[in-house]
């Protein structure tokens, strides 16, 4: 196929390009100025990190060899990016319209969500250079759970990108490859919650051969399971979050459907997440009960278990049926919010704090490896940004989309 | 290696077998069988600390020091050692007891490893293999013995541990510790030959010998067995790892995995088919 025959015209697109490369308002604002510092500050980090190793940079040990890079980046970002995949089962699946107008955002969020925090697991590896052996083939370590997750991660990422690419053939106004695009949506959908429900779980089955490591109320056989089943309301939880800041933040590029669907919305997410977080409470108190692991409560490690179940757990179960019940709009953002944090105290939980609770040098994230993290989370925000103030990823398809159906 | 095939198997036949999926799937059959291995009687150790010594020249690492003292606490091997000797006492003796790698019959760090640059020789020895490793550290979170150490202050880290000098076995020789103790408290040969000595030690002296070879069972069985006088808790051995070996903890999941590559999508695209009916604004969804 030659250029033409898709009607692209490069020399236009390459000027459209560049002339959209220019910021389209304010440069020094509050939050650039910020985002700026934390991101230089994490570049030099990042150097640093490469020249002197992981020791330079990390609290990481031989007691404890994985960090906040993993334990957060990796693993709590790549549940909160959930959302993508439980929302496209709902719209495409379960075929239920009311969330379509969210639909391109959410999976925007949770591709980029991809790329950077996934990508974070690069500056997380003491060889990164042969992070190619496992994809090219000349060592496939196939009984690996790691394995599997890293190619589930590389599949996924290229799935939530053919879903979302009819948005950037809308921008650069290629009408036929848009129309090409938007016919792998279906596949590329089903593909997509195949690999997440099986990444999802494989993140947690990492953790299975460190049985006698993760204080007993958090390991289970059944982490899997445990971490696919709350990956659905953290991913949730987070598009009710994001949602709500970006209704503010990128109002002008709200289109009307989307902002008037807002509310309904946010009470729809409301309700799943409850149901999904009554189930997960279940199934934990399940493996409680199952486990016998009531002589673990008169514990630290057991109040801190308690306090995730009730508070982070139980609380929002409540507060997002409560909310939904009498539609308090404030009410969702703070179950949202809470469940958010829930998330990252039993991720954290899983891979460090009740990972070797019983070492005498416990593991606590160093500045630097705090300071990267943030440095990756303004990066994907400015991304984010900038995208979404020129695709049309909130606001409407151009007018030619429309035109072209039926 | 047998699950690997069961696994492709499994792919291929999908659905047929889904029945038959349990757990413990796995072949029963100890693999282990004609691995090479070593038996350390700390009954017969003196402390002399020689295994130490020449398993630094062995391995290029002269640059550590061993010092007296290193015997006052408990050590863990680390990027400079990759065996060490730990003194135990109690009232009546003092027990030295060797550390280092125990070379799993089916090793967790093999088996969590996904680029195979952990790997289970055929002749016994777990070996680790630079070229491939990607520096991801999963084999240290695995590894129920938390052996394998990582260079942390280096830009081009090496994850580091005992091979059972798996070259100088390749040219024919004995791993360095085995051929220099002077004590013969270290020997070296097929698994279970060791056993089988072990066994008849302990039959022989009863009075000497707790009667239990740690490693025979232990994390499915390890090639590095051990003798003792006083139960292995007593001198700091980890005794709650169970008799299963590791990998079979991720096998399950493992298992499950080409089901649900299989299953889902058409499982996905009946229900959209079946919701679509149900829901009346479905055309629309399906025409944006
Ligand atoms: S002791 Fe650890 S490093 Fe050694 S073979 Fe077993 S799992 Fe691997
Ligand atoms: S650190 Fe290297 S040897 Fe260990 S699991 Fe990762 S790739 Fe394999």
């Amino acid at each position: 196929m030659s250029s033409n025959e898709l009607g692209i015209n490069i020399k236009s697109t390459y000027k459209f390009i560049l002339s959209e490369l220019k910021p389209k308002s304010k440069i020094i604002t509050h939050f650039n100025v910020i985002a700026f510092i934390i991101i230089a500050i994490g570049a030099v980090l990042i150097v640093l990190r490469f020249v002197k190793g992981l020791g330079a940079v990390t609290n990481l040990s031989q007691e404890y060899p994985w960090g906040i890079w993993i334990g957060f980046d990796v693993i709590t970002g790549v549940a909160f990016a959930g959302g993508a995949y439980s929302l496209c089962f709902i719209v495409y699946i379960l075929g239920d319209k009311k969330y379509k107008p969210i639909i391109r955002v959410t999976v925007l969020n949770g591709f980029l969500a991809y790329v950077f925090y996934a990508g974070a697991l690069l500056l997380d590896l003491g060889k990164p250079w042969n992070v190619i052996n496992p994809i090219i083939g000349n060592s496939f370590g196939v009984s690996s759970v790691m394995f599997l997750v890293a190619w589930h991660f590389m599949l996924y990422m290229l799935t939530e990108l053919v879903e979302i690419s009819p948005a950037f053939a809308e921008w650069l106004g290629w009408r036929k490859v848009r129309k090409y695009l938007h016919g792998l949506t279906l596949g590329a959908v089903i593909l997509g919650i195949t690999l997440s429900t099986l990444h999802q779980s494989g993140l947690g089955a990492l953790f299975l051969m460190a049985k006698n490591k993760i204080h007993p109320l958090w390991y289970s056989e059944f982490i899997p399971i445990l971490f696919f089943v709350s990956s659905i309301f953290a991913g949730l939880s987070m598009v009710i979050v994001e949602g709500s800041i970006s209704h503010k933040v990128f109002k002008n590029r709200m289109s009307d459907e989307v902002s008037k669907s807002h509310n309904s919305i946010l009470f729809g997410l409301a309700k799943i997440c409850a149901v999904v977080l009554y189930v997960y409470l279940f199934l934990k108190l399940l493996l409680f009960i199952h486990g016998e692991h009531w002589v673990h409560l008169n514990s630290q490690m057991g109040v801190l278990w308690l306090v995730e179940m009730i508070g982070f757990v139980a609380l929002p179960c409540v507060i997002f049926t409560q909310a939904f019940r009498y539609r308090n709009e404030l009410w969702v953002k703070i179950g949202g919010i809470i469940t958010m944090l829930g998330i990252i105290l039993n991720r954290l939980n899983v891979s460090v704090i009740a990972f070797k609770w019983y070492a005498a040098d416990r593991y606590f994230p160093s500045w630097m490896e705090i300071e990267i993290t943030l440095a990756i989370i303004f990066l994907e925000i400015l991304v984010l940004r900038w995208i979404i103030h020129r695709m049309p990823i909130l606001s409407d398809s151009p007018v030619w989309v429309k035109n072209e159906k039926h | 290696m047998e699950r690997r095939t069961f696994v492709k198997t499994l792919g291929a036949i999908g659905l047929s077998t889904l029945p038959t999926i349990t757990k413990g799937a796995e072949s029963k059959s100890s693999p282990g069988e004609e691995f090479n291995a070593i038996l350390i009687d700390t009954t017969l150790c003196t402390g002399c600390r020689t295994c130490e010594e020449v398993c630094l020249e062995a391995n290029g690492m002269q640059e550590f020091e061993m010092n007296d003292s290193d015997l006052e606490k408990e050590r863990d091997t680390s990027t400079d050692q990759l065996t060490l000797i730990n003194l135990y006492e109690n009232e009546e003796n003092e027990i030295y007891v060797k550390k280092q790698c125990m070379h799993c019959s089916q090793p967790a760090c093999a088996s969590a490893c996904l680029t195979k640059a952990m790997l289970k020789t055929k002749e016994g020895p777990v070996i680790w293999r630079e070229d491939k490793c990607m520096g991801c550290r999963f084999c240290m979170l695995s590894c129920p013995f938390d052996v394998p150490k990582f260079e942390y202050h280096s830009a081009n880290p090496k994850i580091v541990k005992c091979t059972m000098c798996f070259e100088r076995q390749q040219k024919g020789g004995l791993p360095a510790c085995v051929e220099n103790c002077p004590s013969e408290a270290i020997i070296f040969g097929k698994r279970t030959e060791l056993l089988t000595e072990a066994k008849r030690r302990i039959a022989e002296s009863p009075d000497d010998y707790v009667n239990h070879i740690y490693g025979e069972h232990e994390a499915g069985g390890t090639c590095v067995l051990y003798l003792s006088s006083v139960p292995f808790e007593e001198i700091n051995f980890r005794t709650n790892l169970g008799n299963d070996a590791y990998p079979e903890l991720t096998t399950g999941f493992l298992y499950s995995v080409p089901l649900v590559i299989i299953l889902w999508p058409p499982f996905l695209l009946a229900m959209r088919n079946a919701m679509k009916g149900k829901v009346n604004n479905a055309e629309e969804v399906e025409n944006e």
